[in-house]
């Protein structure tokens, strides 16, 4: 098939899926694997060496970086860790980091399956354009994110709000840069659903809402779990956008990155580094959570 | 499907809702950003331009954003390679942990890479610096950053395409004496080159726009490590209209920058259906 602009067209609005839309799945991979005999997918010398290359490149580049955080967190031992995250400031940063963080996801769970729903389901002119709109928190550099919701809800704001250095200039901050996630892992098994079971139930009587609840959220409910867990993970490690924004005030509007930072500035490595290993961890149970859910996914499809 | 009027009616509310979210988190806050660049006229921006810090902190970060994809690039398609292709001890973990760079704070990247880079006390960065290679405060240090936050996004677009092409005409093109090398230019990249230019154009996008990851290992000094999203900071804290046009019109051309790329991955999205 030739990829001319007509035929992209139709496959986009014709809410069936395309041939290749199972890649999301993780399936085929464990295809292969059953296909292929023992001996063609163990390593060559040359696919040996290109593994010591990338491991050592990797090593040096993300693994003995993130360990040394975790070591330079221990450098004084429990107690000066432990004294590192219980002083009040810390404790204030990271309350109002995760906090925020389960609101803004649990807005994102509602939001972006609505979103996901609207651009797959419905049909009406520049909803292309919205495709864009989706992606620009996601492209945006994070402090151009920051200088653009200060346009609309800082000191000049044409709706004659501020909430500049506020609570809610946190939650508008985490917010924007997390909306592409729930919407991007909810689209594609949106578009993959099969239109018959809805009706069906639809045609036995159920109104709009069971058949929501009874046969499109269980579907879903993986690929919002994953994005929820995406999510939340990147708004408790925002930084950029709060710079301008948040005005970082101490025991108010500073989150944990912001605290990590000043941490770093005022040159206390190992305080800078209690507060981010506990980031780090999160990250790692968000991916672990994530890499089960894929497993899931895959043996049940 | 059924078009019942309670059908219109959900339809019509959730089409309004999300586009009334979407125009006040997104559309209207951006548009005001290019209104405000362009509010006294084109020639402040113009001048703004023309300031030597600004074409200086432009350069940096093309150079370090230009870097750090050719690396991610190589080591994406290989590591891509080697998690499809090949079975060995830690696969799965691998796996796993080629996607921790994006789950990871940039604050906590720069300051992972500062604890081993830095020349007084680092790791690896005190050897470094007696061989004469400063990372730290230093373009290397800019480029390491970049490459990290950005590292999982050619491997997470390169390792769908492969599965999916799966590896008969590979085979077939062994089994004919085709070396790797060329079945790897003749039959593999064809078949992966547009996930692999989707996956070059999104790290483009991000490598350009890193800020806090950045902001730790370069310094920030004007004229020696300051990149544009740096520059964005500075000029918007201090005073004066030439100051607050300056960090807008880089801000502008930074959004710019990133919408043009969106729009290219856009169109570029259909390509991989029908790239079978």
């Amino acid at each position: 098939m030739t990829p001319s602009s007509g035929t992209v067209e139709a496959q986009q609005l014709v809410p069936t899926p395309p041939a290749g839309a199972a890649t999301n799945a993780g399936g085929p991979r464990d295809r292969h694997r059953l296909r292929r005999t023992k001996s063609a997918t163990s390593l060559t010398p040359v696919s040996a060496l290109g593994l010591g290359v990338s491991l050592m490149w990797f090593s040096l580049l993300v693994l003995i970086p993130l360990t040394a955080v975790l070591v330079q967190a221990s450098a004084g031992g429990w107690s000066a860790y432990w004294d590192a995250l219980s002083s009040p400031q810390t404790l204030a940063a990271l309350k109002l980091t995760v906090a925020t963080a389960v609101l803004v996801t649990a807005v994102n769970v509602v939001m972006g399956t609505a979103i996901a729903w609207v651009l797959v389901r419905d049909q009406f002119r520049g909803k292309q354009l919205l495709e864009v709109v989706i992606d620009i928190p996601f492209a945006l550099p994070t402090i151009v994110a920051g200088l653009v919701l200060l346009s609309l809800y800082g000191p000049s704001s044409p709706l004659g709000v501020n909430w500049a250095n506020t609570r809610v200039a946190v939650f508008l901050a985490f917010l924007f840069v997390t909306l592409p996630f729930i919407v991007r892992t909810v689209q594609p098994v949106l578009l993959e659903l099969e239109h018959e079971v809805e009706e069906a139930a639809a045609s036995l009587g159920a109104n709009q809402l069971t058949t929501f609840r009874l046969v499109i959220l269980p579907s879903l409910a993986p690929a919002i779990t994953s994005g929820a867990a995406l999510s939340f993970c990147r708004a408790i490690s925002e930084y950029g956008s709060l710079v301008l924004l948040s005005g970082n005030l101490p025991y108010s509007t500073e989150v944990a990155s912001v605290r990590i930072m000043s941490s770093i500035e005022g040159d206390k490595l190992t305080e800078a580094a209690a507060v981010a290993s506990i980031l780090l961890v999160v990250a790692l149970i968000v991916i672990v959570v994530l890499d089960l859910i894929s497993r899931r996914v895959a043996r049940y499809a | 499907m059924r078009d019942t009027a309670a059908h219109r009616v959900t339809r019509w509310t959730l089409r309004l809702i999300v586009i009334g979210y979407l125009l006040f988190l997104v559309i209207w806050p951006v548009a005001l950003v290019a209104a405000k660049t362009f509010a006294n006229g084109l020639a402040p921006v113009i001048n703004a331009l023309r300031q030597p810090e600004v074409i200086f902190a432009f350069q940096l970060t093309l150079s370090a954003a230009f870097w750090a994809v050719v690396i991610n690039t190589i080591f994406g398609v290989g590591i891509s390679l080697l998690l499809v292709r090949y079975t060995f001890p830690g696969r799965r973990a691998l796996n796993a942990m080629v996607d921790l760079p994006l789950s990871v704070s940039p604050v906590v990247v720069g300051l992972a890479l500062v604890l081993v880079y830095n020349g007084r006390t680092g790791w690896l960065g005190q050897g470094l610096e007696q061989a004469g290679l400063q990372v730290i405060y230093a373009p290397p240090g800019i480029i390491m950053a970049t490459a990290f936050v950005s590292l999982p996004l050619v491997i997470r677009e390169v390792v769908p395409v492969l599965q999916e092409i799966g590896t008969e005409q590979e085979q077939a093109a062994r089994s004919l004496g085709a070396s790797g090398l060329q079945t790897f230019a003749r039959i593999t990249l064809p078949a992966i080159k547009w996930g692999l230019l989707y996956g070059v154009v999104l790290s483009l996008a991000r490598s350009l726009g890193e800020f806090g990851a950045v902001k730790i290992v370069s310094g920030g000094v004007a004229m020696r490590t300051q990149t544009a999203t740096l520059l964005v900071e500075e000029r918007y804290q201090q005073f004066g209209v030439v100051n607050s046009i300056t960090a807008y019109t880089a801000a502008f051309i930074l959004a710019l920058i990133a919408v043009v790329a969106l729009i290219i991955i856009t169109s570029l999205r259909p390509g991989k259906g029908t790239s079978e």
